[in-house]
């Protein structure tokens, strides 16, 4: 087992993509990523880090040179923010398409305009049908995990998926923890070598990301429809065997005193820490409250969120991304679209909170939840905004 | 050789529609596409080969032992770059 030590979690999260040994990094830095990329250009600088850095010019050469990298067969991390993803979105949407295993961390913050560095889920939602698998996270430690699980998911060849871990901007990547690091040893236990399905490489010649006639576009979606689900047990099996090395055991779906609940409320990364502090408030108080803390966001563990909002009355869905001009906020459209067809389906009420670093409290929290339930349309609320 | 693309079902496509075959193009018949026809007439030739350069189909090819050019009708598009480039207008293009 490592040491526990105090340390910033970006600082953190690039150690842990050192330690996996990574071949190729491709960053451009933007507020609030820089820490981790500015890390690892340390660490391969010093030569600790044998990987080659790639300062491009922008995200959107960021993520092509990603792609290359893990077309010929490399280890291949970046990072990045807000702008940066829109920028690179174009290049994103093909690196899932091609079945390419990059590792991004996503450092989340608000979309302009007007120009906000601080943290939303805004950035996230625009590539949410992108085809990436997208893990949330909720502490120092969670992200520092991440990592790991997020190669060896990706890389697994029964996926060959690129993976996205959405960490909160400041309220995650600026904040020191007690984070336990991970030792080499434990580190190739846990994660093999990178075999490519297919590489770039003349021993075998193969052409990547060809042009597609509607005669097969459908087909070649369906396909990758299908991988993206098919990666959900690989993504159980990696945590579970997370759980057997480190003790730290992650889930698609976690629960927090729901066992009795009626009032769930059900969110993702770092707002379900405050959401924690809400719940227990109100257990004091008596009442039957739960957190339901959504880790997977795609593949969406469907099942597991039946389940675990099977018994309630009434769940609270945070979110933190407006959809404009739809009928729902994002995270709230897929709960209500899987519960609708339940017979014992809850009231669902939809709270947008935490919007371009808006800081949202325990308190708030309790008082979303009292607005939510005395709300009879069921109506897609922002909370905290003035009138 | 592959299955033409209107057979491949979607559990048959490589790992992100990689190709693994150099050459599958060929499954495609772009003659399929065609509402005009180049007519070749071999008196008026002069085998300047220019027609066979600027195929984009390669459809066009050369029967060395008659001396002329012949056209492969599976892959001709139709799109007329033949005729077009002709110096001497041995290709006409005519309705399919
Ligand atoms: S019409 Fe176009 S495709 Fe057909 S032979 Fe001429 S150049 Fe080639
Ligand atoms: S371009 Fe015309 S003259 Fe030249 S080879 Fe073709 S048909 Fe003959």
């Amino acid at each position: 087992m490592g040491r526990k030590v105090g340390v910033e979690v970006s600082i953190a999260a690039a150690d842990a993509v050192g330690l996996c040994d990574v071949d190729v990094v491709a960053a451009y830095p933007i507020t609030p990523q820089t820490h981790v990329v500015e890390h690892l250009s340390e660490l391969c600088a010093s030569g600790s880090l044998d990987a080659e850095f790639v300062p491009v010019e922008s995200e959107h050469s960021a993520m092509s040179v990603c792609c290359g990298s893990a077309a010929a067969g490399a280890r291949t991390f970046t990072a990045t923010s807000s702008q940066g993803l829109a920028l690179m979105a174009e290049i994103v949407f093909i690196a899932s398409s091609m079945r390419l295993p990059i590792v991004m961390f996503l450092a989340n913050r608000a979309l302009s305009s007007p120009l906000s560095i601080w943290n939303d889920h805004s950035d996230t939602m625009m590539v949410r049908d992108s085809g990436w698998i997208q893990v949330f996270c909720e502490n120092g430690q969670e992200v520092y995990d991440a990592v790991f699980h997020a190669f060896r998911v990706a890389e697994d060849a029964r996926v060959s998926l690129p993976v996205m871990i959405n960490v909160d901007g400041f309220n995650l990547t600026h904040v020191i923890e007690p984070i336990e690091f991970w030792t080499k040893d434990m580190t190739q236990k846990y994660l093999p070598e990178f075999k490519p399905i297919h590489r770039l490489y003349p021993d075998k010649v193969v052409t990547m990301g060809a042009f597609g006639m509607p005669e097969i576009y459908t087909e070649a979606k369906m396909a990758q429809n299908d991988a993206l689900l098919k990666s959900f047990p690989v993504i159980k099996q990696g945590w579970n065997e997370l759980a057997d090395l480190t003790g730290r055991k992650y889930s698609p779906v976690e629960m927090y005193k729901t066992e009795d609940a009626e009032t769930i409320i059900l969110g993702m990364g770092s707002i379900c820490e405050t959401a924690t502090l809400a719940v227990d408030q109100m257990r004091d108080q008596g009442k039957k409250a739960g957190l339901v803390k959504l880790r997977l966001w795609r593949p969406l563990p469907v099942d597991d969120i039946k389940k675990a909002l099977a018994g309630a009355k009434d769940v609270l869905v945070l979110d933190r991304a407006v959809s404009f001009g739809a009928a729902n906020a994002p995270v709230t459209s897929e709960i209500r679209a899987i519960m609708y067809h339940e017979s014992n389906r809850p009231n669902i009420h939809n709270v947008i909170a935490g919007l371009g670093g808006r800081d949202v409290t325990p308190d708030h929290i309790i008082e979303m939840l009292e607005m939510a339930l005395a709300d009879k349309t069921r109506g897609y609320n922002i909370f905290g905004v003035r009138s | 050789m592959t299955k033409p693309m209107d057979q491949i079902g979607w559990r048959e496509i490589d790992a992100g529609a990689v190709i693994t075959e150099p050459g599958n193009a060929s499954c495609y018949h772009t003659g399929t596409w065609r509402s005009q026809k180049p007519k070749y007439d071999s008196n008026i030739c002069i085998r300047c080969w220019r027609c066979f350069v600027m195929c984009p189909d390669a459809a066009i090819s050369p029967n060395f032992d008659k001396n002329i050019f012949t056209w492969n009708y599976d892959y001709c598009k139709g799109c007329g770059i033949c005729a077009y480039e002709c110096p001497v207008d041995a290709i006409t293009m005519e309705e399919d």
